[in-house]
């Protein structure tokens, strides 16, 4: 924890922005640059610098649960997102789609794929939460 | 051993007692199918590309073995409550007991020599983990460790064996196989199979060199050493070696190794036995001894020689563990098991005494006991051999009458002579405690007065299983006076005069075992230093835990090996011009190198880090201008991430300060490695770009991302759905590296 007026004050405007630009990629990714791994990786980076100028203590109130856990939460995404293709009779992880809805102009589709990746999303940034505030709190 | 049972796990564990008792109803069941020389046999497909079958099949071989392992198991289960009442952790017991006695059964009943492995190693580690049941006492650990290591090598000599069977015969179905017998005894692999087989066998069987895991094993509770070191798992190797009779035995490289091994175990181990005092010990060195003529006799060609095999198999399973029930019963109600402590148990425990009488005397051989048979029918098949019948006869003689010495000694000294010297007074154990033994003991003297049944049922289809041959196979009570019956009466008045001398061959024999210059104990100790100091040795050259080593040994193996293939190869691609660059490039080469430069010379941690940062911001550049945004996304992010880390980590850290080299030429050579590996990399790419790329994969993913998988980004639907599952893998690697970092953490922390 660095006793920096300068990084608080800019730490608190940019976190939060850090972590929208997160999910922003997160979401897009599957047609544009991003996905799980880069909005992980980003939000991983917003998390470091709010430990860097708030304290682990704080990150740990900020996410609310041990990011132990979001590791074992990603991992069982993950591999439920397999499941539904592997009932259908098709192999395991194989991307099964559904419209959502359905508008004049846009059609939303929402497909296993995305949970997937919402469990690579929680992997990786459970990983690196537990180990910057385990390396924080040494 | 805590003393805080729990009177329900107790009771379930009575409970399991009804598994056992299924499997002995269903083997009954195929009784009259088997003893009319059918096989029972169905499968399952398992792993099918590797011809890897779930098969079973049962005919008398496997049903004999069956219904001993059923049988014993389900005394040693009713047994085992009451012997381990208290005991913290029973619950675990009983897992282990039964899981260890189904892959046992399935161990006798597999077809498919893949699956017979599987099970084969399935017993060592339910062995290893009952051996080791006391694992708060360092003994116990230490002996399942050896019986583990023992038998667990054997059983990869017996893996190689199987694959190289599977091989040359094209099947792994054991049933297939034996139609290809004669052309694997010409093949000039079967020398290395019969090696293999033996070995696996002889390991488990606990043949000489083999052997004495075995004795050591007797630190498992004395159910265990009942259930596996006499009755079942110990007679893997015998059900091995039978199994396989049809396939490769008969043969005179088949034969000789079988009956010399089996005649040095037999008689060795029960030499020793008479020079051990701990009941469980002579009892572990007479199962030896009974181990070795079995392998013995399953050398022979002769039918008498394998029905002795097998009768023997049966006498031995019946009366020996009996006696190991008994032991226990012995050390569980006196508190010892030292035969010069015991005496009088007679007046106090009449129902074990009967038990240890019957085993007794079926161990000695004596007329009207089913050792009797055994015997008889042993010295027939010794004499009906072709090959060295006078040795065959010879040991089997000697090695009976030692036993029926033991048998005399462990009959007269705990429960007739003297009183013993007990702290506390001495009564019966339980009913659930001495059913066991008293039934197995009437076995004997039932087996011993009507042999005809067991001989019909039991062990005639359990040698017409691997043996063809016209001749009949009856067992009969007397065969009136011929030569195996002069044989018998020489043994029993040997046995007598062995037990009249015993206490001089005790101490004979305690004094030899303790001057023996080498022991095959003591080989194993030396082999398991080597390999301890092995490990030391190559950890002080290769693991000394200096980064710099590593990364040195990693990038100059790759330099050396890949440099070499490259340029031996000079033909295979071209070596390429260098590039046109543009000026937008050479800036970032020249901040690139800038940024590397300041690594090299700075002294100030922070400022080293930040520059890194910048030779991959650098490099993520590059990426983006040559059109892979995601590539220079994730680059970037990774290495702002490191930097971040790296910060965290560094500002706990005192500065580089004035820490200077240990040698002035390592940094010189250093400098050539990354020096050399950079060139190389970059000539290595340059070359590969200047060749066609076969660009049908980007094709592929160019037209299928959007219509198969809704998605444009092609690298993300590469990730997320053509290779999800390469991805899973990752994500697993980084939740385990995540998690092992944390530990590694915390445990710095806690120091």
């Amino acid at each position: 924890m660095m006793q920096s007026l300068i990084l608080r004050t800019a730490t608190r405007l940019l976190a939060s922005l850090i972590l929208v630009f997160s999910v922003y990629l997160l979401f897009r990714g599957h047609n544009s640059p991003g996905g799980g791994f880069s909005g992980a990786l980003v939000a991983g980076t917003g998390f470091a610098l709010y430990a860097i100028a708030e304290g682990a203590a704080s990150v740990r109130r900020a996410i609310r649960i041990d990011p132990r856990d979001l590791i074992v939460f990603g991992m069982g995404l993950a591999l439920a997102s397999g499941l539904p293709a592997a009932f259908s009779e098709k192999p395991f992880l194989t991307g099964l789609w559904w419209t959502v809805a359905e508008l004049p102009d846009y059609r939303l589709v929402l497909g296993t794929p995305f949970f997937f990746d919402v469990g690579v999303y929680a992997i990786v940034l459970g990983t690196i939460l537990t180990l910057i505030l385990a390396l924080e709190e040494s | 051993m805590t003393r805080s049972g729990n009177p329900l796990t107790e009771w379930i564990g009575r409970a399991t007692a009804v598994l056992p008792l299924l499997v002995v109803l269903a083997v009954c069941g195929l009784l009259p199918k088997t003893a009319a020389g059918e096989a029972y046999r169905f499968s399952l497909s398992w792993v099918p590309a590797l011809g890897v079958e779930l098969s079973f099949m049962i005919d008398g071989l496997s049903l004999l073995f069956a219904l001993i392992i059923s049988v014993v198991g389900f005394f040693v289960t009713i047994y085992a409550v009451d012997y381990l009442h208290g005991h913290s952790q029973i619950g675990r017991f009983f897992v282990f007991l039964h899981a260890f006695m189904l892959s046992m059964l399935g161990l006798v009943t597999a077809d498919n020599v893949l699956a017979l492995f599987v099970f084969w190693e399935l017993t060592t580690i339910f062995s290893y983990l009952l051996i080791g049941f006391e694992h708060e006492a360092s003994a116990s650990r230490k002996s399942a460790r050896q019986a583990l290591l023992v038998t667990g090598a054997g059983g990869l000599a017996l893996l190689a064996g199987f694959l190289l069977l599977g091989i040359i015969t094209g099947t792994y179905e054991i049933s297939e196989m034996v139609d290809f017998a004669a052309h694997l005894k010409a093949h000039p692999l079967y020398g290395a199979v019969l090696v293999l087989i033996f070995l696996g066998a002889f390991t488990k069987s606990a043949q000489f060199p083999f052997h004495f895991w075995l004795p050591n094993a007797m630190a498992a509770p004395a159910p265990i050493s009942a259930f596996l070191h006499s009755a079942t798992m110990v007679k893997g190797g015998i059900y091995l070696l039978a199994r396989f009779y049809p396939i490769l035995g008969g043969t005179n490289a088949w034969m000789c190794p079988l009956m010399i091994i089996g005649a040095i175990t037999a008689v060795g181990g029960a030499i020793i036995a008479m020079g051990q005092s701990d009941l469980k010990k002579i009892l572990a060195y007479t199962t030896i001894t009974a181990l070795g003529i079995m392998t013995m006799f399953l050398g022979g060609s002769a039918t008498p020689s394998l029905t002795a095999a097998m009768t023997f198999l049966l006498v031995h399973a019946l009366y020996k563990s009996a006696l190991f029930l008994v032991a226990g019963i012995i050390d569980h109600q006196t508190g010892t098991r030292q035969l010069e402590k015991l005496g009088g148990l007679l007046r106090f425990m009449p129902f074990t005494a009967f038990a240890a009488a019957a085993a007794c005397l079926s161990m000695a051989g004596f007329p009207l006991f089913f050792g009797f048979i055994g015997k008889e029918i042993m010295y027939k098949g010794a004499l009906a051999e072709v090959m060295c019948p006078e040795l065959a006869a010879g040991t089997a003689v000697l090695a009976n009458a030692l036993m029926t010495a033991v048998g005399g000694v462990l009959i007269i000294r705990p429960f007739l002579k003297g009183p013993g010297h007990y702290p506390s007074p001495v009564r019966e154990a339980t009913f659930f405690m001495w059913c066991g033994p008293v039934f197995l003991g009437g076995l004997d003297i039932l087996f011993g007065i009507f042999p005809e049944w067991v001989g019909h049922w039991l062990v005639a289809p359990a040698v017409r299983a691997f043996h063809f041959s016209p001749e009949d196979i009856k067992l009969h009570l007397y065969h009136g006076i011929n030569m195996p019956l002069l044989l018998s009466i020489i043994t029993l008045t040997l046995g007598v005069c062995f037990y009249l001398t015993h206490r001089r061959i005790h101490d004979f024999v305690a004094k030899a075992t303790n001057k023996m210059p080498v022991t095959a104990s003591q080989i194993y100790e030396w082999c398991l230093e080597g390999v301890a100091g092995l490990g030391k040795l190559q950890t002080r050259l290769i693991q000394n835990g200096s980064l710099h080593r590593y990364f040195f040994i990693v990038a100059a193996t790759f330099v050396l090996v890949t440099g070499y293939s490259f340029f031996s190869r000079a033909g295979a691609l071209p070596l390429p011009g260098l590039p046109l660059l543009a000026l937008r490039e050479w800036l970032l080469i020249i901040a690139i190198t800038a940024a590397v430069l300041t690594v090299l010379a700075t002294r100030i941690l922070l400022l080293a880090v930040c520059a890194l940062g910048v030779v991959g911001a650098g490099l993520a550049i590059i990426f983006l201008s040559y059109g892979a945004p995601d590539l220079a996304l994730t680059q970037l992010l990774v290495e702002t991430l490191t930097v971040v880390i790296v910060s965290i980590i560094l500002l706990r850290l005192p500065g580089l300060g004035s820490q200077t080299r240990q040698h002035p030429g390592r940094g010189l050579l250093d400098a050539l490695l990354a020096v050399g590996a950079g060139v190389l990399v970059t000539t290595l790419l340059l070359a590969v770009l200047s060749t066609d790329l076969d660009r049908s994969i980007t094709a592929f993913f160019e037209q299928n991302s959007y219509l198969a998988a809704h998605g444009k980004n092609i690298v993300n639907v590469i990730l997320v759905d053509f290779r999800s599952m390469d991805t899973l893998g990752e994500i697993i690697v980084v939740a385990t590296a995540g998690l092992a970092g944390y530990a590694l953490i915390q445990k710095k922390r806690d120091k």
